[in-house]
């Protein structure tokens, strides 16, 4: 019985996937740092290119990422007017330090909080950080998992490519 | 057989959705497979598997469509880590769920993940790498009347492993953002919350009449204010005997867990203050179940760190009681001044301590005499202390230097569970410098010294890591572990391990080889002992 539900799943799944597909932003809800609540498919960018990047206050490549475009942040937006949105996936034990913890790091990011991964699960990610990057359409055109000095350099080369 | 024919649903629904609606949903998803090696090494304790090679997989796939959302994870155990208990065997689609979004409602069926404020008195959430996984299965609904109310309410079965708990678990919460509902501007923003958990469970004792249903309740309260931020939040749970049902190990104390947070911030700085007091507050999907069947979560009051020496000896909360302060200050010195260079340079400062509660736990003192004081610090039996101090500089273009100097009290005997007076208190002080150097574009390398002083345990470590980076593609990366420290001349030992990784956009790959030690790994503020291995390591991670 169940080769039998694993084999239609399978063949929906390839039939939609055979299919070339856009990839669009799931409707799920996050937290703002004021306490409010956003659904993530708001977020907005004059149809200019967005970054979305999940961090936590416990990861230090994520941090790394982050302060690294920060530093590069003004150039970037001048060049190709993109805007980075960081999320966060500290859960009750750190959340509370996201708002400190970015003040004092000077980001100008949009930072959102996602404090039991609902978001994380329905984007597909296992491990932090994770960098989603996309277009005019708010379409995922790229994504890179993991940081290592010098990758802030692709992901600004992918910027460029899709920056009007 | 309920379970195949909702498994059958489920599918339908998805594949019914997906064709009649001209393909025009979109599928996504993600792939983990973790498969280790384990040979034998007697000097570290390391045991080999029957199996000679154990793998634990997980795919997700995701449906969603405009409003509606559907998916589901195979996970595959076979057969499971060491690390991982034994009850995780086998294959199954063991999460599955469909949703969808209407004029404010939210209706979910299937297999969920819900938290109730701080996760006090209600949280399912996972985490893999820890064998964390207590997802509902049953409904839950939200709904938002109005622009700033948001209610929610749940009913389902724990997970624990590969089955549902026999317990009944609802919920129900309610969030006012007072600005946002009563539309009015100000600089100070106020959210209130409240939430209710009831777990029942039929009395088949015929000893104890045992309370087929028990509540618990959370408050809260959110105060924002410019740079100042207020977090509290009261939870408490009646009557709930667990334990080994017998006259002593049961009785009918409530459990109570107070949580405190202010912050200030502004450009450059960030300070935190946090507390909180817990009291007799683990509640469980079934009464008398192991910690495996925990519903809620107790935060725990301490940095999560990330070097390997400072997370040697983290702290867990202990929720039968404790008392917990801790400080945090984020600082970055200004570009071009003095200390700041030509970078800036950051600071963060954290302290937190934990000790017992005066009086004890009520559940050791169920009687009216019991009257624990609301705070206590000094006297009591100290569980936890860490200071901590780190700084991170950019030298120039080509150099990165952070530095941590610690002291840690870990007292091994409650984090661990030992006998009073086995081990005692370990106090240790650790140093360490994290250096990268890029030597091209896209080359960079990393090294890592780390230095742990102890004064009991397993006594000192020293450990050294090479990292280097190809970006976008590879890492290869060595480190060696050094218990020189230990007390045991026998497990003076090394612990080397080689790793290397490709990555290709939303695919990672990764080997290694080497031995890992025996111990405490936390991830995510849930820790679980880890034994000793040895062997090689592939994990994959995809997603598309």
């Amino acid at each position: 019985m169940r080769k039998l539900f694993l084999t239609i799943t399978a063949i929906a799944l390839f039939s939609t996937l055979s299919i070339a597909q856009t990839r669009t932003l799931p409707s799920v809800n996050v937290k703002t740092l004021d306490g409010g609540s956003i659904n993530i498919t708001e977020l907005e960018n004059d149809g200019n290119p967005i970054v979305i990047s999940f961090w936590a206050t416990w990861c230090k490549p994520c941090k790394k990422e982050l302060n690294t475009i920060a530093e590069v942040y003004e150039d970037w937006q001048d060049e190709t007017g993109v805007k980075v949105v960081a999320i966060s996936i500290d859960n009750s034990r750190s959340m509370a330090k996201v708002v400190p913890y970015v003040n004092a790091s000077d980001w100008d990011f949009e930072v959102y909080l996602d404090p039991n991964g609902d978001l994380k699960r329905a984007m597909g990610v296992s491990t932090v950080p994770h960098t989603f990057l996309l277009n005019s359409k708010k379409e995922i055109v790229w994504q890179h998992k993991g940081y290592v000095d010098g990758d802030e350099d692709e992901l600004l080369e992918q910027i460029e490519k899709i920056a009007k | 057989m309920m379970k195949k024919i909702s498994l059958t649903l489920a599918i339908l629904c998805i594949t019914i959705v997906s064709f009649a609606q001209n393909n025009s949903g979109e599928f996504h998803g993600d792939f983990d497979l973790n498969m280790q090696s384990y040979q034998e090494d007697e000097l570290i304790g390391a045991k080999a598997a029957e199996e000679i090679v154990l793998n634990n997989s997980y795919l997700n796939i995701n449906y969603t469509k405009g409003n509606f959302a559907a998916g589901l994870r195979y996970e595959s155990y076979l057969n499971a880590l060491l690390d991982f208990d034994d009850d995780y065997k086998g294959n199954g689609i063991m999460f599955r769920y469909a949703t969808y979004t209407i004029d404010g409602l939210e209706v979910t069926a299937g297999n969920y993940y819900e938290q109730i404020g701080s996760g006090l008195i209600f949280r399912s959430y996972e985490n893999k790498g820890l064998g964390q996984d207590n997802a509902m299965d049953g409904v839950r609904l939200k709904f938002s009347p109005t622009k700033g109310v948001y209610l929610k309410g749940f009913i389902g079965k724990s997970r624990t492993y590969f089955t549902y708990s026999d317990g009944v678990i609802r919920g129900a919460d309610g969030e006012i953002n007072l600005n946002e509902a009563l539309n009015f501007e100000s600089k100070t923003k106020i959210i209130v919350g409240q939430g209710f958990v009831s777990r029942f469970q039929p009395d088949i004792n015929p000893k104890f009449e045992l309370p087929k249903n028990v509540a618990a309740y959370s408050s809260r309260l959110n105060i924002i204010n410019g740079g100042w931020n207020y977090s509290g939040e009261y939870a408490t749970k009646l009557n709930d005997p667990i334990g080994s049902l017998t006259a002593e190990g049961n009785n009918y104390a409530k459990g109570s867990a107070l949580m405190n947070s202010l912050s200030y911030s502004k450009r450059g700085f960030g300070i935190i203050a946090e507390m909180h007091r817990v009291d007799h507050m683990e509640f469980r999907s079934e009464r008398a179940q192991e910690k495996q069947y925990i519903i809620n979560y107790i935060p725990t009051l301490t940095k999560q760190h990330t070097y390997t020496l400072l997370a040697l000896s983290p702290c867990a909360t202990q929720p039968e009681g404790e008392f917990g302060t801790q400080v945090d200050i984020f600082y970055k010195i200004k570009k071009g001044s003095f200390l700041g260079g030509k970078y800036g340079t950051k600071i963060s400062f954290n302290f937190s301590r934990i000790n017992a509660l005066n009086g004890g736990s009520s559940f050791l003192n169920d009687d009216t005499e019991h009257t624990p004081m609301l705070i206590s610090i000094k006297g009591e039996e100290l569980y936890f202390k860490d200071i901590n101090l780190e700084i991170y500089k950019k030298i120039n273009k080509k150099i990165k230097v952070t530095g941590v100097l610690a002291k840690q009290s870990y007292n091994k005997d409650v984090l661990e569970g030992k006998t009073p007076g086995t081990y005692g208190t370990v106090k240790s002080t650790i140093a360490i410098a994290d250096i990268s150097y890029k030597i091209k574009k896209g080359h960079t390398i990393r090294v890592e010294l780390q230095e742990l002083l102890a004064d009991g345990g397993e006594g000192s470590w020293s450990m050294g890591l090479a990292e280097y980076t190809i970006s976008p593609h590879w890492f290869f990366a060595v480190q060696d572990m050094y218990n020189w420290g230990n007390y045991d001349v026998k497990k003076q030992l090394h612990y080397v391990n080689i790793n290397c990784g490709f990555l290709s956009g939303s695919n990672r790959f990764a080997i290694g080889y080497g031995k890992k030690r025996a111990g405490i790994f936390c991830v995510g503020g849930v820790c679980k002992e880890v034994p000793s291995s040895n062997g090689f390591s592939l994990t994959i991670s995809s997603s598309f």
